[in-house]
């Protein structure tokens, strides 16, 4: 097994984790963290998978930087987001949340 | 070309240093220009057909590949028209004394950028990042200046979205270690038969799709976001954010899905959008409040895009085009009649002060004008001739019959019906005279006007049907050929 497999596979490893993470956890700030490490999973396939018979591919690596940026982005908005959720209502995961003011949601 | 994609994030970037009223000011300008932009580029693909383009004459894949063909063309004149529409309408209906509303232009000039970007993008990893700033940016506009529930559905949202995007990211990471190339045209050539690890490579980018899309049963985050949103971010929201997932999703069946798909795939995703139109209009019009219905229909509207699925795999070629061109105009129809039912929709609210439906009694004699409005976009829906939606459904009903699979011609059907129920449900409301307040606030004509020329659009489709699905023939005939030129 080739080197650039075995990132792959830790990858698709990483994401399942991630994965499990996401759908079971109820913390928004785990959910978060979670979503990251399925990201950082899908890079790792992203690079790990593109060997060529040359040596790494260069491809791949800068779709990573951006891939990266635009993690970073949507990880600062939820951040924001989830931080003003908390300053107003108090709670840190959605379910506790829609229970507590059921009333005004959708109104 | 440039500008189409890089004056809007120079419009985003502009408005994030000035107040409200100057970021309207230069979005007038803005909307013009792109307008122009958009009708220019129309004509020319008219003229000529349609080509790829290389964004600053860099070569893919370091570069930014743009194929430009009639349905992209459309689709972005489509954008322009009520994306105009919409952020004319939020410039009067948004309050400018508040001090957040200065940020609405970026993250409404971020998201056409977005939009832009995915209509035109012509490799897989665009594509990616034009969903993400389409996200990013709709999400941003669901929160902006909300409540504590409005929060909520703006993190259900992103975190369905983003989750969405990361399914479909794996799935461009297993073709691009495949095929080393990102390029969908590439892609299309290089593959010869079906591989298992490529069907699901196909299966997640589809997964991550339909979620974002909100294909029944993952719809559950559209609604709370787009019935609690402002009423132009609504509009935005189901009238073009939707369809761009839904468009690559559309995309990449039509290039891949004969090889990669399977009748069984086809068949599960048509009964999952048949499942989503009853379902969806079901909840429609069990819903109290006067936006949840119309984000419910939307869940219904986007099921009838996903019979795409179904009616083009393993049909014949005229058949395909058939559903083809029910599709695009069924995008088309739905996006002018539901920015204009949710911007309508908003004016109605603002006169009763109430967002229930049953508040609604008596608003038929102050506000005429609305309602009627709301209406034709309601015909549309329906799918009564002569609107685009007709049109739409019509062209999807020839290719049920023609390949054979009736069983969607019922779903044609009774979605239909379902639609009537819930609008004539509204107007039954609006009608009914035992309300208690009969104070009205009447909003500025202007307010009232922009839905009303939406409605229209959407009304007269069904009458230029002919020549729009000219323009959408292109596409898959003279672009065909420049296809088979690329290396």
């Amino acid at each position: 097994m080739s080197s650039g497999l075995l990132y792959a596979l830790a990858g698709v490893l990483l994401s399942g984790i991630g994965l499990a993470g996401f759908l079971l956890l109820a913390h928004l700030l785990r959910r978060l963290l979670a979503f990251n490490l399925i990201g950082s999973g899908v890079f790792l396939v992203l690079v790990g998978l593109a060997q060529h018979r040359s040596g790494p591919d260069p491809v791949p690596q800068a779709l990573v930087l951006t891939g990266i940026v635009v993690a970073i982005a949507a990880t600062a908005l939820a951040i924001v987001l989830i931080r003003r959720y908390f300053h107003l209502t108090g709670h840190t995961s959605l379910s506790a949340g829609s229970a507590a003011d059921h009333g005004g949601a959708g109104s | 070309m440039a500008g189409l994609l890089f004056t809007p994030l120079a419009w985003a970037a502009l408005s994030l240093l000035l107040d409200f009223r100057w970021g309207r000011r230069l979005s007038w300008l803005g909307m013009l220009i792109q307008v122009l932009v958009s009708l220019a580029l129309w004509f020319a693909v008219v003229e000529g057909g349609g080509f790829f383009y290389a964004l600053g004459g860099w070569e893919a894949p370091l570069g930014i590949a743009l194929r430009v063909d009639g349905l992209a063309v459309t689709f972005v004149l489509l954008t322009a028209a009520v994306a105009t529409a919409c952020g004319l309408h939020a410039g009067v209906y948004l309050d400018a004394g508040k001090p957040w509303q200065r940020y609405f232009w970026p993250l409404f000039w971020f998201l056409w950028a977005g939009l832009n970007g995915v209509w035109l993008g012509a490799d897989l990893f665009n594509l990616y990042v034009g969903l993400e700033l389409i996200s990013l940016a709709a999400v941003g506009l669901v929160a902006l200046g909300g409540d504590a529930a409005a929060l909520r559905a703006a993190l259900r949202y992103l975190f369905a979205a983003l989750l969405g995007s990361l399914a479909y990211l794996l799935g461009v990471a297993l073709v691009y270690g495949r095929f080393g190339t990102l390029s969908l045209a590439v892609v299309d050539e290089l593959l010869v038969t079906g591989e298992p690890a490529l069907t699901m490579a196909l299966l997640l980018m589809l997964a991550g799709l339909a979620l974002k899309t909100a294909l029944f049963p993952m719809h559950f985050w559209l609604p709370p976001a787009h019935g609690i949103a402002k009423s132009p971010v609504s509009a935005l929201l189901s009238g073009l954010v939707v369809k761009a997932s839904f468009y690559i999703a559309a995309r990449l069946w039509l290039e891949l899905g004969d090889r990669l798909g399977g009748q069984w795939l086809a068949q599960f995703i048509g009964v999952l959008g048949a499942a989503a139109v009853l379902w969806g209009s079901w909840l429609a019009f069990r819903q109290p409040h006067l936006k949840q219905v119309v984000a419910y229909s939307s869940v219904a509207q986007i099921g009838y895009l996903f019979l795409l699925f179904p009616l083009t795999f393993a049909v014949a070629e005229p058949v395909s085009l058939l559903a083809q061109q029910g599709m695009t105009l069924q995008v088309i129809s739905h996006a002018l009649a539901k920015s204009a039912m949710f911007l309508a929709a908003g004016n109605l609210i603002l006169s009763v002060r109430s967002k229930r439906v049953d508040a609604l009694g008596g608003v038929s004699h102050y506000l005429p004008f609305s309602l009627f409005s709301f209406g034709l976009a309601g015909v549309s829906l329906m799918g009564l001739p002569p609107t685009g939606g007709f049109a739409a459904k019509w062209l999807l009903l020839q290719a049920s019959l023609a390949s054979g699979q009736w069983w969607w011609v019922a779903v044609l059907l009774l979605g239909g019906v379902l639609a009537a129920a819930y609008v004539f449900r509204i107007y039954r409301a609006t009608f009914l005279e035992d309300s208690d307040s009969d104070e009205f606030y009447h909003p500025p004509r202007s307010l009232e006007v922009i839905p009303m020329v939406l409605a229209l659009l959407a009304l007269g489709l069904g009458l230029v049907a002919e020549p729009v699905l000219s323009v959408l023939a292109l596409p898959f005939e003279v672009v065909a050929g420049v296809e088979a030129a690329q290396p």
